[in-house]
This record gives structure tokens, sequence and C-alpha cells, in this order.
């Protein structure tokens, strides 16, 4: 506590000490204007000193660590720390957006939906100084410096809290031996014991529990907020840490069971003027004076509606430098404890009376206080003047209800003390202490110790009696609640503010309910009450209360508005993690891609894969580079890495009626030995997938897929599997990764073949097409499927993985003479596009049919159903007007079409009507002139006609034609 | 038979400040149920609002009622991320959706009430080729239907949008983007409240904290509702009631093709202006825009599974949050503030149902899956223009309920494939 340490707000050198918040750092300094409001530019002092404070928020340092709307109750300082106030021009001594509290009487809740509608159209130039006004503090330019963890924890239980109630049942739960966890929002343990003279019990559990920290199943987790409370107990807390490298860490835990205590929030009073600087909530007042002596401070006022304002009253007495003015009590009286040892002290006690409102612009320098009437409607008498630098306000406890309700628990209002309180569970756990509603220690023990002896006993433990505590009796007596407090003003002329960041007002409540939004949700929306950074900890239930009261509406038939996560602001960087820059997506890579990356290949990103896209020589551009590669495969060989196609081993007695189920075509009566090409539908009847599938035994298939659809194939051919036909004996596995693919293609591919295995006979007649064959080389066992996507005579050798950079190079180093070439996705697309295949993802976009591809051929006629048969054959599905696939050739050969251009029969002026659009599109070397394919309603019988491409400068005019440009009658492939 | 509401304006509002403001009307009224409906809209959410005033604006019935279960536009009217844009591929969609923006342009001024329509623009951004081909596939698309748009390369979305990260070298570059300029946001409680009060002004009554509990139905005619409030008798019946449209349906033995699943949303703290446009990524999975009040709006996709609790898996937060500080890596420190779940209805083509059904007098207008908020207006006028003449209105002609048997889908969801 006694190390000093200097700090900087608002340009401003000030010292504070270790421990200090910059709150309480300031407050030392006698430096209470800390902000300006939302709205109205009002000055603004710290209210609490805890993660509810809506007025001190500031900006944290500068540059790449700098932070927005970050609340000075809560940041610890550190020498050198540098804050600067927020929403203020040209700055928060004179902030000339300040003028608006001069005009308020124009800016209403919601006063923007009335207006800025004139002229039209001008809304965007309006809105422009509006979102100028609007904001708080700055966003960060620039990356953030900082790595953010995310940690995995599971526990028995899990305390939310270390106050007295959480450290107490962390205690009695840790001595059963059972698997505890205990979360704190603080740095320090104790909550508000860390307050009390007296009771001193805390400090022997703090000390116990630390020393059995990261022991015996037990651990401790310090400045750290539970934000979220999940379904099935899964909670997640975000912890500061603050050191060089990590900033935060979201923990991610699972309890068995949750013990929440999170105590509560003290609430304010409503009355005019209740905003100055220098009116506090009145615990958070008498922490900061037990924690630091603020300057400046000589005389207080203390207004409250209940009993424990009395001990910051009693606190303050014993101050010497400072003198207690008065406590002002809404009461009648109070027979509390506390209420009588101020009296007893001589404190000056005004009952029945309320500060009607308070003077001082930037510092509170008086009170206005009042007698009430007898139903505390109205002020009377004569109001008194009281000049005083600290108003100190309680206007009773909100139980910190906000996880509880967020685990979907139903909460009960009870009418003595006007709180929410937890009454129906819905998750696996307990609120325990103030958060449940008990307020007084000694209650809180009691309570404690009896939920979790029963808590215990659901495990299977016992607790030890031994270690049951107790503490002195304090008798408190009832508040009385008083939503808005009287004024001696017209009620349209006072400022009693109830959402203190955003400035809504009690009237601006009326004023919604007089326009009509009654519900609590609209009341929220319109005045924008409760949806400022401290998302309403402090105001929501006085705007519940001020509404019932206006309303005539009971507060239990309001309602709450939905509790929401985060209990407080998450920063993004600790959501994602690690999750960010190289690790934001895996990187899929085939074990050959050293080598594509030696060879100066460009990549392309094919879902997660990385894919060779071409292989530039020298100079070469994209366009060079693909032409050189095409050509060489149609005149030498070209090998493709084809490694990245999705493969998954079909396995079982019903391997076969599932292929039948799964493909349109038939598949019982393919040999062992062969391979097939299947078209797979949606149950929509469109096609989603294709592939060739080998049979490898009696029951035994494999299966590939598209690159891209790999992972959802297979978890669709997965949900039929475990959903639909539980009935099938078959077995999924994906072998994607297992094995490296090589497509060697070309005329001289069966002889680079023979060099690679020079015993096999790789003739047509023993390997025929769409067969494949196991084949030794060098030793290594390699599957050669003797499938096409080229149309040139093509061997795809599947090698396990760890082979596959070994026999890639082994290709080029044996078909050197045959003008070995490497191509990419960009080559192998042209090459396809040549021979008119299609690209499931290209041609089709999930709303074309096979036969719309013109591939009713792969369609079987006679298999009794398989997936997306009925659907196929709807009436629209078959319509013969549906859009179909044709080649499309430019007039100009040398135009090459963009993918994506749409088509149209007449060129008028837009909108015109389209028939079509180009699918794919690229210059062929090997016919000298540009090709597309195309979808074109009613294509297949419009052959020949001519049709148009606008585009933006100009009409490309195209000639519909068959798909298939190369080797229509298949002669390549068994040349 | 009912006063027009007064107008809003910054007169009325001066006026009102000398009054302290205590002379504003309500801005709909809260009246008993009737017994006696010539329609009634099940739905107070922004689609059936805008149904009721254009059924009163537009055709005249003015003694209708629109029955809601809670408050009006507290389904995904009040939960989504308010952008609006039309530039679907579909002729189907785009003609729809581009009505929808037409609406959107004069909608402060037709309903005096600030719905605070910003066009600041909708970017929708490439980072593969499969993109690429898509996303200049659908600027083609809008061009020849009249929609705006642009397709920007890197640099020019660099220009339009500075704080976006286009290094190559992060996981899914930036290869470019379409830009709809027209498109932007608005304040989506005052879409709700502004038709509400529009409609109310023409004598719409609109009730609050009313649930239906059956249709009646008699010889293949629907005949009236039942609900918390009593029976109330109508000849024609506008079912709005997203997701728990399958539940209306239900009752009269209908089954709808919807599936109900959650979709998150988020905003950040408020901070001073430094996004000025909508980015959309569907690769990556996240838009982001920026609120008047200074809050970064965020969503993203669906959760993967049917559910009517309003909220989702922690995961798709994460990885939402993920691909925004992916893409705009200076928002690493800024906050999350307010986390929210809608429950979207979706199709299975992911075009809406705006149909008649084989009922006589029951109509549905449902499965806007995650874009309904968009087509608010347009949806509205259509569906109006369906119960007023039992006929469909040209453009909702292909969202009929039909199509799912026929055929002939409207299918937005594109294909989820990607290339070989």
């Amino acid at each position: 506590m006694n190390k000093k340490i200097s700090f900087t707000f608002d340009g401003k050198k000030y010292s504070g000490f270790e421990g200090d918040t910059l709150a309480s750092a300031l407050i030392r300094n006698g430096v209470f204007l800390v902000g300006r409001s939302f709205k109205y530019h009002r000055p603004r002092g710290m209210i609490s000193a805890g993660s509810e404070e809506p007025n001190a928020i500031i900006q944290l340092e500068s540059g790449e660590i700098t932070e927005p709307n970050v609340r000075a109750t809560e940041i610890k300082i550190y020498e050198g720390l540098n804050a600067t106030s927020q929403n203020n021009w040209p700055s928060l001594n004179f902030d000339l957006g300040s003028v608006n509290d001069l005009f308020s009487r124009f800016f209403p809740s919601g006063f923007y939906y009335k207006t800025f509608m004139w002229p039209p159209k001008y809304w965007e130039k309006y809105e422009y100084l509006i979102r100028q006004a609007a904001g708080l503090g700055r966003s960060p330019t620039k990356d953030d410096p900082h790595q953010y963890e995310h940690f995995h924890y599971h526990c028995d239980i899990l305390v939310v809290g270390g106050g007295i109630s959480g450290l107490y049942a962390a205690k009695l739960l840790a001595k059963a031996n059972l698997k505890v966890l205990i979360i704190e929002q603080h740095p320090e343990l104790g909550g508000q014991c860390l307050n009390t003279d007296s009771f001193k019990t805390h400090e022997v559990l703090i000390k116990e529990l630390e020393e059995q920290n990261n022991k015996d199943n037990f651990k401790i987790i310090k400045n750290s907020t539970v934000f979220a409370y999940m379904h099935s107990n899964y909670l997640l807390a975000c912890q500061k840490i603050n050191n060089a490298k990590i900033r935060q860490i979201i923990w991610k835990i699972r309890a068995t069971k949750v013990v929440l205590a999170t105590g509560s929030i003290e609430r304010f009073l409503t009355f005019d003027n209740n905003d100055r600087p220098g009116i506090m909530l009145a615990n958070s007042a008498r922490k900061y004076q037990n924690h630091c002596s603020a300057k400046d401070i000589k005389k207080i006022v203390i207004f409250t509606n209940n009993d424990t304002a009395y001990q910051t009253a009693i606190d303050f007495f014993y101050k010497q430098e400072v003198e207690v003015q008065a406590v002002i009590d809404v009461r009648k009286n109070s027979n509390g404890d506390l209420a009588k040892k101020a009296e007893k002290l001589g404190i000056k006690i005004f009952f029945n009376h309320a500060v009607i409102d308070t003077k001082g612009r930037k510092k509170i320098n008086s009170v206005i206080i009042s007698e009430l009437d007898e139903s505390l409607d109205k002020a009377i008498g004569r109001s008194k003047k009281l000049s005083c630098d600290l108003l100190c306000v309680s206007g009773g406890w909100t139980p910190t209800v906000h996880l509880f309700s967020q685990s979907k628990g139903i909460l009960f209002y009870r009418e003595s003390d006007a709180t929410f309180i937890p009454d129906k569970s819905f998750q696996n756990e307990i609120s325990i202490g103030a958060c449940n509603g008990t307020f007084e220690l000694d209650e809180i023990l009691k309570e404690t110790y009896s939920k979790i002896s029963g808590l215990l006993t659901e495990f299977g433990k016992k607790i030890d009696v031994k270690s049951r505590i107790n503490s002195e009796k304090i008798f408190y007596d009832k508040l009385k609640h008083l939503w808005i407090v009287p004024s001696n003003k017209h009620f349209g002329r006072t400022k009693m503010f109830v959402d203190f960041q955003n400035d809504v007002t009690a009237k601006d409540i009326k004023l919604a309910l007089r326009e009509g939004y009654r519900s609590i949700e609209h009341i929220k929306r319109y005045t924008t009450t409760g949806m400022a950074t401290d998302q309403g900890k402090i105001g929501n239930i006085n705007a519940l209360g001020i509404i019932s009261d206006l309303s005539g509406v009971p507060i239990h038939k309001l309602g709450t508005t939905t509790f929401r996560l985060p209990y407080t602001p998450v920063t993004f960087g600790a959501m994602a993690g690690r999750h960010i820059k190289e690790f934001f997506d895996v990187e899929r890579t085939t074990p050959m891609h050293q080598w594509h990356v030696d060879c100066g290949a460009k990549f392309e990103d094919v879902g997660q894969w990385k894919r060779a896209w071409y292989y530039p020589i020298e100079n070469e551009g994209i366009l060079q580079a693909v032409n050189r590669e095409v050509k060489a495969t149609r005149e030498g060989i070209g090998i493709l890495d084809a490694s990245t196609l999705g493969k998954i081993d079909v396995k079982g007695r019903d391997a076969s009626e599932f292929l039948n189920r799964v493909y349109t075509n038939a598949w019982s009566k393919l040999d062992i030995g062969k391979c097939r090409y299947g078209l797979m539908l949606g149950d929509d009847g469109m096609v989603i997938d294709d592939g060739v599938t080998s049979r490898l035994g009696e029951n035994h298939y494999v299966m590939t897929t598209t690159t891209g659809n790999a992972a959802s194939v297979m978890s669709k051919l997965e949900d039929w599997l475990q959903t639909e036909w539980p009935e099938l004996k078959v077995y999924l596995t994906s072998v994607t990764e297992q094995f490296a693919t090589i497509s060697i293609n070309g005329p001289y591919a069966p002889k680079l073949m023979n060099k690679l295995c020079p015993n096999h006979d790789f003739s047509k007649d023993n390997f025929p097409h769409m067969s494949f064959q196991n084949i030794g080389i060098d030793d290594v066992h390699c599957r050669v499927m003797r499938i096409s996507f080229t149309g040139e005579m093509c061997y795809e050798i599947n090698v396990p993985s760890s082979y596959g950079k070994a026999l890639w190079e082994k290709c080029f180093d044996l078909g050197n003479e045959y003008n070995i070439t490497p191509y990419g996705t960009e080559a192998m697309h042209v090459l396809r596009a040549e021979k008119g295949f299609i690209i499931v993802g290209q041609e089709t976009d999930g709303s074309v049919t096979p036969i719309d591809l013109d591939m009713s051929w792969i369609v079987s006629k006679k298999k009794y159903d398989f997936i997306g048969k009925r659907a196929l054959y709807r009436s629209d599905t078959i319509r013969e007007d549906r859009k179909q696939l044709v080649g499309i050739l430019t007039k100009d050969p040398n135009e090459i079409l963009e993918e994506g251009s749409q088509l149209v029969e007449k060129i008028t002026p837009v909108p015109m009507e389209m028939v079509g659009h180009v699918t794919s599109s690229y210059y062929s070397p090997n016919l000298g002139r540009s090709i597309a394919l195309a979808l074109v309603k009613e294509g297949i019988k419009k052959k020949g006609l001519k049709i148009y491409a606008p585009m933006p400068n100009k009409a490309i005019e195209v000639e519909i034609t068959n798909p298939v440009f190369i080797d229509p009658s298949n002669e390549r492939l068994s040349a | 038979m009912h006063k027009k509401p007064k107008k809003y304006s910054i007169f009325s509002l001066i006026k009102n400040a000398f009054s302290y403001h205590e002379n504003w009307q309500p801005v709909w009224r809260s009246p008993e149920p009737k017994n006696n409906y010539d329609a009634i809209i099940i739905g107070g959410g922004g689609h059936g609002l805008t149904t009721a005033y254009y059924l009163a604006k537009n055709h005249g019935l003015t003694n209708i009622a629109v029955i809601e279960k809670g408050w009006i536009g507290g389904g995904n009217t009040g939960r989504n991320t308010t952008i609006i844009r039309s530039n679907y591929l579909w002729d189907q969609s785009a003609a729809l959706y581009e009505h929808a923006l037409k609406l959107w342009e004069g909608m402060s001024q037709e309903l005096n009430y600030n719905v605070m329509f910003s066009q600041r623009g909708v970017m929708n951004v490439a980072h593969t080729l499969h993109d690429v081909r898509e996303l200049k596939r659908r600027w083609h698309a809008n061009r020849l239907n009249d929609i705006d748009c642009e397709w920007l390369n890197t640099k020019e979305v660099k220009e339009f949008c500075p704080i976006i990260n286009i290094s190559p070298n992060i996981r899914y570059p930036v290869m470019g983007a379409t830009l709809q300029r027209r498109g932007g946001t608005a304040r989506h409680d005052a879409v709700a409240w502004g038709y509400a009060r529009g409609a109310d002004a023409m004598g719409v009554d609109i009730i609050q904290n009313c649930e239906v509990t059956s249709l009646n139905v008699n010889n293949g005619q629907v005949i009236g509702i039942e609900t918390t409030r009593g029976s109330i008798k109508s000849k024609k019946i506008g079912v709005v009631a997203a997701g728990h449209s399958s539940v209306i349906a239900n009752m009269v033995g209908i089954r709808l093709p919807l599936e109900s699943r959650p979709l998150q949303a988020l905003v950040s703290e408020p901070v001073k202006p430094v996004i000025d446009t909508v980015v959309m990524s569907n690769t990556i999975h996240a838009y982001v825009s920026q609120s008047d009040k200074g809050e970064l709006v965020i969503g993203a996709g669906t959760d993967g599974y049917t559910s009517y609790t309003q909220r989702g898996g922690f995961n798709i937060v994460e990885d939402t949050i993920t691909a925004v500080v992916e893409l705009f890596p200076l928002f690493s420190r800024m906050k999350m503030l307010r986390h929210w779940g809608g429950i979207v209805d979706i199709c299975p083509d992911a075009s809406p149902i705006i149909s008649k059904t084989h009922i006589n007098g029951l109509y549905f207008n449902c499965g806007w899956g995650t874009g309904g908020f968009k087509a608010t207006p347009g949806s509205g006028w259509v569906f109006a223009h369906t119960i007023a003449n039992d006929e469909p209105h040209k453009l909702n002609v292909p969202f009929t309920i039909n199509r799912f048997s026929s055929g002939e889908l409207v299918d937005e969801h594109g294909a989820a494939a990607v290339a070989h």
C-alpha cells in the first residue's frame, strides 16, 4: 500500500499508491469530474467502486495498446498509466457538447424518431453529425500486440464469487475433498468483508484457502469475471492477466454443480440532479474513504431509504477531517442497530426527509432537503440547504442474479425489499448469500452452511460440523422504497437520472409510457435505459420501480428484461483467442506440397486445402502458364496432384445397396476391380456431389468426392446411415489424408507407367478404362485407377501418403523425355471444360438436376429409389424449359467471357430478361480459341442460337453449342 | 373514426418541449379486441404490422386487427442486425427485395416516423476464386435486373472501407467485393413502431399480450380464432408468426416445410465512428456494421440445430468474433457488450412462403430465414395484396407454398459446394 505510483489523467500527472484503482487514485487527488454523459454531456464523476460503474469510463493508454470505455473503478493503477476522458471536446472541463444539456428539453427520449425527416433524403447528413456526437471512446487503430488464451477446466463445483459466502462455501467444500474452483472478479478475495472492521473471519478463510490453492483439487482464479452461464453448466470466465505477452484468458468451465455467490449491487435513488460529480453510492463512498483519504472532502451528507447507509455515516464520523452533516432518511424512523448507533454518536438524522435537489455544476457543493408528506409523494414544508462535498446515496440492494437468470432460472419478486431473487433453478446450481437476497452477515453464514451441507449430501459427503462459523447479529430495520423522490419543481423540469451513461431520466420513462410504449422491452428500447456499457446494473431496478409507480402495474407483473451475456463486456481478442492469423483455419496441404512451393507454384484455396493453381516459369502470367500446361498434357504428359479429392472407404454387408441409395445410378452389378462415376443428389433432387467409386471387393468400395465437399458428403452419408437406414450394415471411413493421388495424363501416360512398373501389362486390354489394379512400384503398394478427367489416357496412382512425394519426384525423373509437366487446378479446369465435364459447385449451384446437365443417362430408371428421386420427378423439376448445360462460343475467338456473366437473347434497356449464365470460361490452347460452359434456359434445344453476354461496356455475341469441344467420341482415351 | 395522429416534426418537438412533452399522444392505442374483423393478422412483428398497414392503405380494409402474443416487434424485428439490401441472385428474389428497398427509401416520410434508413452501402467480400465467380455472377444479374451493384477489386475495397485487412497473407485474403450503395441499415424497432402508428391511425386494432390458441375452420373456410382474450371472428386470417407459423399451421393440420434455428448476434461497446458501411463475408462467416450509437453490430450464420430457445452455442459467437478480428485486426481490443439470440424460420430453399393455402381465407407469410428484416415493407405490401384479393401479387407468385411439391424452388442457398 505504500508504494507510490504516478499516472496521468487527461495529460496531467498525479500520484497514487499501489492497490489503488484509477478511480480511488483520482479521488485521492481530489479529482471527481472524470467523464461526460453520452447525450447531454453532463459532468460526471464515479458513482460506484466496481463493475457497475456507468460514469467513470475512460480511454486507457494510446496507440496499439489503447482500450476504449474502461471502467476507472476496476483498473488498478500502475506506473506510467495514461488515461484520457472520453466524449468531450475540446476538454473534459470545458465541453462544448454540454450545450445539449441546456437544450435538453428538446431532446427527450426518442426525439430522433420524430424529426430529421425533412428534407427527404437528408437523413444521412443529419446522421453524419449524430454519429460524430455519439460513441464514447475511440476504437484502436492498430493491430493488437497482445495474445489471448483459452483454457478449459472441469470440476465438481464451481463457486462464483469470493465474498464471504463464496469463501465459506469453498472452505466447506474443499474439506470434503471435492474438485473445487472458486472465481473472484477482483484481484483480492473478500468482497464486502474487506470493508468491515469488526468481522475478521474472512481473513482466516482467505489464508486457509490461499494455502490450499492449486493443491488437493482446489483452485482459486482471481481477477476473473464469470460472464456467461450457458446450458449444461457450461460457464465462461475472462481472466485479466496483464503480463507482457498474454493479456487475458477465457476459462471454459464445465462444473457438476455451480454455487453462485455473486453478491449484490447497491441501488441509487432517483432525485432531481442526482448525477453530479461527488454523488456516490453510500457503500462505495465508504470503500473509498476506508481505502484512501479524499482530498477536499470536508462535509458529507447521506441520503438513504435503509439502514445500511448508516455504516457509511459511522465510518465517516470517525474520520477526523470529515464532518457528517446529516443523514437524510425517507423513513419515519428506524430501530436498526446501525441507525441507533449513529444517533448515539450524535449524527444528525432527518427522518421523513429527502434530498430534493443538488447544486454544483462540476462538483456537488450543497443539497436541498425537504420534509415529505405522509405518502412520500410530495415535498412539504420549507426546504433547507445543506452544504457538502460528498453526497452518499443508498436506495437498498439488488441481488446480482445475472448468472442465475442467464442459466434460465426463474426469479421471484420479494415485495418487502423490492428485490428479484432466485426462485426455481433450471440447471444444477444454488445461489447463496446476497445474490440470493440474504444480506445480513450471520444469516449469510447460516444459509451457506445449511445449503452446502445439503449439496455435500448430493455428492455423498458429510459436512464438517467443526467448520461452523457465526457472526454477531445486526438488526436492520425495513427499507422503504421510494422510486421517484418528490421534487418541488414541475416533473417536466426535473433531471432525475435513471440510466446515467445514456442520460435517461424518470421523465423520459414517463414519456415512453404516455406514448404507449408500455412493455418493459419497449420502454428499454425507446428510452435506451439499461443499454449503456454498464447494462443497467444500477439503473434497471429503478427504471422498473418508476414504470410500476407511473403505470400502476405491480413490478412482478412487469417482469425484468432478459439478462444476457456477458455480465461485463468481454474483449473480442479474448474471445478469438489464438484462432486468428496463422491459426484462423487449418491449412491442409498434400504430401507433395513442398515440391509445388519449391517449383514456384501459385496456390488457390479450395475449402481448407491449398491447391497448386498454376506453375509459372520465369515471367509467365497465368494465361501463358496455363496454356503451356494444357498443351503439354494433350501432347506429352501432364501430372496433377489430386490428393485433395475426398476419399471415403465404404465397407460392409450392404455397401452396394448403400451406394444404390446415395447415387443416382446402379451399383450392384459393378464388377470387382471396376470403377464407376456417380452423381449424388440432395433430397431436393439437385446435384450435390460427384466422383468415381471403385469396387475393391464384394463388400468394399472406395468413393471419391469433390475436394470442397468431402467433409459435408461424409457427414451427410453418416446422417443417412445413422438416422434413416440403421438397418444397413455399412461402415464409412474417411481416408482422404491416408493416400496421395497422382494423376498422370496424356498420350505418353502408358509409357511412363511402363517405366514406373516395367513388369506390369498396361495394355488397354489388360487394363481398360474405368478399372483399377493393385500394383507395386518399388515395393510400395499402389492402387492405380484408369479414369480420366481430362479426356486423355490417364492413370491415377493412389499411394500411401508418406510415399507421395517420392513417387511424384520419381515420375519427373522418368517422365522427362515425354516433357512431363505439372499442371494446376486452372489447367485442370480448362482440360475438363474442353471435354464438357462438369465441376460440382461451378456448373451446379444447388438448383441443377442431372437432367439439366443432359446426364439423364446416369439416372437409373429401374432402381426402386435413391436420394432425391421423388423430388427429381416433380412436375417443375422435369420441365423441359429449365436451364440446361450447354457450350458457348464467342463470335470473337479471342474474347474470353467472364465467369458469372449473364446471358440474354435480346439486348434491351435494363431490366433485361436473362436466360442463363456462364459457369466456366477459358482460353483453350488446343482449339486456339475461347470456350465456355453455361446454363441456358431450354439450351439443349437452342444449340446454334446466337445470344449475348451484356457487359457493362459492351454486349458480347455468343453461340450456343454442344458442351464437348474436343474428342467427342473419346478416341484419345484408347489411343 | 380515429383522430389523425399529430405530425412529428422539429416544430412539434419544439412545441411540445414547452409543455414538458406532456401532450404527446400514444403512438398506438391498446384497444380491447372486437368480436369480428374483416381480417386478422396473427403476429405483430414488422411483417405483420406492414401487412396490416398496407391492407388499410392500399386496399381500404380498416376493420382489421393485429394479434400479438407478446409485445410488437419483439421477435426477429427487434433482434436482427438491421442490414438492408436487394442484391439477390435470382430474379424472383431480386424483384421482391428491390420492391422492399424502394419502400425503405421513402419509409420515414411515408410513416412520418424516422426509421433512420441509412444507405451506407453493403459490401459482400470474396475470399476465394469460387467466391469471386459467385459474386460476379450476382453482380451481373443485379446489373441486368436494374439493381445497383458494383464490383470492387481489392484496392477499391480498401478505399471504400479503409480499416479492412487486405493483406495477401491472411488465411482467406480479400479478393474483391460487390457493393450495393443503396443498401444499408435502419433502426429496427422504429420500423415496427412506425408501421404500428401508421396502421393504428387508419383504424387497425393492435392487440398485444394476446395469444392465439386455435383456428376455427368450417367447411374449408376459416371463420375465426380463439385467443387468450376470447374468440374473434374473421373470414380472412393472415399468419405472420415466423417460426411459430408452424405451430399455428398445425392447428389446422397443415405442415409447413420450416426449420427453426437459433441465430445469434451481438454488439460491441459504443465507440466514435470507425466503419462507415456494412461488410459481409460468407466465407469466413461474419458481418459487421456500426450503429448510429457507435456500437459495432455483428452477426453470422445460424446454429446447426433446430430450437425455439432464443440462445445458441457460444462456439458460434466465438467463431464470429474470430472472423471479425481476422478481417479487422484493430477490433481486437474492442469489447462485446451485449449478445442475443433469435429464432429464424428457414425453408429448404432459403426463400420465404407468401401464400394462400387450401383453406379459404387462410394465408401464410413465413420462412424468411436470416433475411426477413430487409424485406419487411415489401413483404407486407404483397401479403396485403394476397389477403385482400385472395390472389397473390405478381411479386409473390413464385413464393407459393406449392413450390415444394412442384419443385419450382427459388434456391437462395446457392451451392454450398466449392470447386474441385
